[in-house]
């Protein structure tokens, strides 16, 4: 079938190769780029998107850390150790939604899904450069919040090498909020609402876990929901990881195997929701 | 080879709206067709449907004989789009978006560069390839999407109302272009709402309305068959208005229109010069002095109108319809 892949002649453009597992690799990398130049071009969602979470830190650590107690932990030192995991948390989810929402509904509503619709692209891999590059800027979030943490006193107690599996948990949870953020932003009309909407879930899976309170502290269906909520098993791995105090807060079940809790998780999300991406993206009219 | 582009009964509809309503067409290889047609008439998801972007509810369409809906991968190889609703990316240069596209068809990064160099030149582009895109004119936004449509020399072509928004100039280097494309062998589906537009590029029509093809040919073609020619007469002396409408009301198939503010008389009529002579003749027998005489062909615009709305066609007597030109051809 080679002919079918010809194009007229041409000095540059000689045939089109089939598609295969290279190109479906090549498709992913060529859309990755294009999201980063984006993000690289209009760097105000970039340093918007870390301001925020960076005000957030030194308001807890030196407004509130003093009023928080965990049980089983100490003062307000302890606090703003334990309070971290939460933030990178946080930061991660509220940064990859928006992102990928409001991209993927931009995208939509600008007619560039239609143009990448019309190419023989491999199917999926607009949305999956999208979540790539929500991942690298993820990276970059991180390493921002590290400096900040670190300046309020946070450390790693367990080594690098427990630190960085810590890490990993962090971003792996981030990519399947990404796949969230993509669904929705398919999912709806306009980018304004891809934006409201996301506060929607972000607020109560952000607040309603352990990231900045003990869970056992809450009445009982609270409780409950909090214990079983995706980001706590990964904020209470992180925390374990890293060696931050108020690790033992929780008897919890997913607490109690919280690393592998939040690896399921993640990958559950993942694929649901890329799933379900992929079939929106195809029937997108 | 049934044609570079072959649906039959193409149907699609968005909830009680028939958006496609049985929808049949076919474009040889290497010719234009112009789809006409006003605002909703189904131009938009015709494109829609042979570019693979939405599955018809019933129907087949080939494109560049692959199935659009069996082997759309195939039909997305052979071809372009540009037009109001597949956009560049505005944050990108003029530059990355050509790369960008070449290598999505799958080019690799030289050849997608080296492509992208050309078409630069080739719709002069090469002096703002390096700036974001969102800060282009409307007329060079419109000839970048038009090379990103080119990249790989697509067999078939479909541009969906390429000059909306252009101003006259840049709508003449677009056609400009599209000319050489044609020139060079590729087949061209256009839908249009400007009458020149089709009149000046495509060699077929087809007329559009309510999700069906209610008229098709050559503009030449549509002309004469949906409605007649006129003569219309400007008279030196306004007194002389209405002799000049008794006079003409002898040549013509119904009451002539008069439009005093212009001193203009038009009367539909049936012949051609020899009658122009005839009308002359008599007019110089009466003693009415004109300042202008001319036989009119109907314009594409009294076509398209006299096709899409009769009722209004009817009440401006602008154009005549046979009864039959609705449920022509097909």
């Amino acid at each position: 079938m080679t002919v079918a892949w010809a194009v007229q002649s041409g000095s540059a453009v000689d045939t089109l190769r089939p598609p295969s597992a290279g190109k479906a690799v090549r498709d992913v990398v060529v859309v990755t780029r294009r999201n980063l130049i984006r993000m690289v071009r209009i760097p105000e969602v970039l340093i918007l998107s870390l301001v925020q979470p960076i005000v957030f830190v030194l308001l807890f650590a030196y407004l509130f850390a003093g009023s928080f107690s965990l049980p089983g932990a100490g003062g307000p030192e302890a606090y703003r150790e334990y309070m971290m995991a939460g933030f990178f948390a946080q930061t991660i989810a509220f940064a990859t939604a928006s992102n990928s929402s409001v991209g993927m509904a931009n995208d939509l509503r600008s007619g560039m899904v239609d143009r990448f619709r019309s190419l023989p692209m491999t199917r999926g891999a607009l949305l999956t450069g999208r979540t790539v590059a929500d991942l690298a800027q993820n990276v970059v979030l991180v390493a921002v919040m590290v400096g900040c943490a670190l300046i309020v006193g946070w450390r790693i107690h367990n080594g690098l090498p427990r630190a960085a599996a810590a890490f990993a948990l962090l971003l792996l949870m981030g990519y399947a909020l990404s796949w969230v953020g993509v669904l929705i932003g398919l999912s709806v009309r306009a980018p304004e609402a891809a934006a409201t909407g996301n506060f929607l879930w972000l607020f109560p899976l952000t607040f309603l876990s352990n990231a900045f309170v003990a869970p056992s502290t809450l009445p009982a269906p609270l409780r409950w929901a909090a214990e079983w909520n995706p980001l706590s098993a990964t904020v209470q791995a992180a925390r374990e990881l890293f060696g931050n105090p108020g690790v033992h807060a929780s008897n919890a079940w997913p607490a109690q195997h919280a690393a592998t809790v939040s690896l399921v998780w993640s990958i559950v999300i993942a694929l649901v929701c890329r799933t379900l991406a992929v079939r929106r993206y195809r029937s997108a009219a | 080879m049934p044609g570079a582009i072959h649906a039959e009964g193409l149907v699609k509809t968005y909830g009680q709206l028939r958006a496609l309503d049985g929808i049949d067409l076919t474009v040889p290889e290497g010719s234009v067709l112009g789809l006409l047609g006003p605002n909703g008439a189904g131009k938009t998801t015709t494109v829609r449907v042979l570019t693979t972007l939405v599955r018809p509810d019933a129907g087949t369409a080939t494109v560049a004989g692959h199935d659009v809906v069996r082997a759309p991968d195939r039909v997305r190889r052979s071809i372009g789009l540009s037009g109001q609703f597949a956009a560049v990316d505005d944050r990108l240069t003029g530059r990355e978006n050509l790369r960008m596209i070449g290598e999505l068809y799958g080019l690799r990064a030289r050849p997608a560069r080296q492509r992208a160099d050309e078409l630069l030149t080739q719709f002069d582009l090469t002096s703002s390839a390096d700036r974001s895109s969102g800060t282009y004119s409307g007329g060079m936004r419109r000839r970048l999407d038009l090379a990103c449509a080119l990249v790989v020399r697509p067999s078939v072509m479909f541009l969906d109302e390429p000059s909306v928004g252009l101003d006259p100039t840049s709508r003449l280097m677009l056609w400009d272009a599209i000319d050489r494309l044609v020139g060079a062998g590729t087949t061209l589906l256009l839908t249009t709402q400007y009458l020149e537009e089709a009149d000046r590029l495509a060699q077929d029509i087809a007329v559009v309305d309510h999700g069906r093809i209610i008229a098709q040919g050559t503009p030449h073609e549509l002309k004469t068959q949906t409605s007649r020619q006129q003569v219309e007469v400007i008279v030196e002396r306004g007194e002389q208005i209405d002799g000049t409408a008794s006079l003409l009301s002898r040549f013509s198939l119904r009451p002539p229109e008069v439009d005093r503010t212009r001193s203009l008389v038009s009367a539909p009529v049936d012949g051609g010069v020899s009658l122009l002579t005839e009308v002359i003749g008599a007019l110089a027998g009466a003693g009415i002095e004109i300042s202008d005489i001319s036989l009119r062909r109907p314009t594409l615009d009294e076509v398209f109108v006299a096709l899409t709305d009769p009722a209004l066609a009817g009440r401006s007597e602008h154009a005549m319809v046979s009864a039959g030109a609705s449920s022509e051809k097909g």
